[in-house]
């Protein structure tokens, strides 16, 4: 397995790099152009598989450990959730984001909050969909060639 | 260069047919076909279609989705789920059930005649529009001034929803691991469920 398959391991080693810009485009630019949070974390994600699908689970697992990305999930989602706290703490409504800056004249305050949230909404995305394909690709440690 | 709107209006037209066309064609054949590795690859280029006709809808967040999710990432799990299970699917003897048959063309005229009532593309009467959909488009610039629409109701106006939906993904993502056995010391690896010799059944043993 080693040695084959060299025009798809270098073509995935050119666009494992890009592949993670653009979901971090897609991520901090979701309230200017489409896309957002679930978009990114999918497409976050996608680097992830395609590292996996050319290299093996078991060489991804070793990148990006299962550990992490149970810790990013949870973290994604009490980020989340922190946000409605923080604006609850802050004296207005669940995720009220106005009250992060009410001083604001353009609305700073709504900025803060969909980042921070989208911010969630992606690590969330992003560790449980590697998470699935972690465990489904991970039970047969490889596709034999007769399959296809 | 300039184009008339008739031409650009046509040109819309005819691609939006040919896209309909081949995602009819594309069902079709997923239809037909009993080789699972066809089936999955055809199913993303069904998603893929989707999307492009999504963007002629003017509709870019949900082809966005629809493309990374759809065409991406489900094409991926299909796969990978495909391989814990046989290659092909088992031929059913087509039973011509006319219950079912009657169901089907009951349910299908319903639609056409639903389909009748339906508000033109773009009416700006129509109830998407017209209410809801008119005061968000109104108060956003006002309100939240972020540029996108999309963004400013799915994680402002309607945040505790997303909240609910984070939830459901973060959920989806523990049941797998949980019934695929992810602290188990084997690590969900090693699982000898399947004996090469009889492909056919992948219950757990």
């Amino acid at each position: 397995m080693r040695d084959e398959h060299l025009i798809l391991r270098i073509m995935m080693k050119v666009l494992f790099a890009p592949i993670i810009l653009f979901a971090l485009y897609v991520q901090f630019h979701g309230d200017y152009g489409p896309g957002g949070g679930f978009q990114a974390g999918v497409i976050f994600a996608v680097a992830f598989i395609l590292h996996g699908l050319i290299h093996g689970v078991d060489a991804t697992r070793i990148a990006l450990p299962q550990k992490v990305l149970s810790i990013m999930m949870v973290v994604g989602l009490m980020f989340y959730a922190g946000t409605g706290v923080l604006t609850m703490l802050l004296g207005g409504n669940l995720l009220g984001y106005d009250v992060i800056d009410p001083e604001s004249t353009h609305h700073a305050g709504q900025h803060y909050g969909i980042l921070l949230v989208e911010f969630g909404v992606g690590l969330t995305v992003a560790a449980t969909m590697i998470t699935i394909f972690y465990h489904f690709a991970g039970r047969e440690p490889e596709i034999r060639d007769e399959d296809w | 260069m300039t184009v008339s709107p008739e031409f650009s209006a046509g040109a819309v037209a005819a691609i939006e047919l040919a896209l309909l066309t081949l995602l009819f064609v594309v069902a079709l054949q997923m239809l037909k076909s009993r080789h699972l590795f066809a089936v999955v690859m055809l199913s993303g280029i069904y998603s893929l279609l989707s999307a492009a006709f999504f963007v002629s809808l003017d509709a870019v967040d949900v082809a966005f989705t629809e493309a990374a999710v759809g065409a991406g990432v489900s094409t991926m799990l299909m796969l990978s789920a495909m391989l814990l299970t046989a290659r092909r699917e088992k031929p059913v003897t087509p039973g011509r059930a006319p219950v079912a048959l009657i169901a089907v063309l009951i349910v299908g005229a319903a639609l056409v005649y639903a389909s009748i009532d339906m508000p033109a593309f773009g009416d700006a009467n129509s109830p998407a529009n017209a209410y809801v959909g008119q005061a968000y488009v109104e108060r956003t610039p006002n309100e939240i001034a972020v540029p996108n629409i999309v963004t400013a109701v799915l994680a402002s106006y309607r945040g505790f929803d997303t909240l609910g939906e984070t939830m459901v993904i973060f959920t989806a993502g523990l049941a797998v691991m949980l019934l695929l056995g992810a602290g188990a010391p084997r690590g969900g690896r090693e699982v000898k469920d399947v004996d090469d010799a009889d492909n056919g059944k992948g219950g757990n043993t």
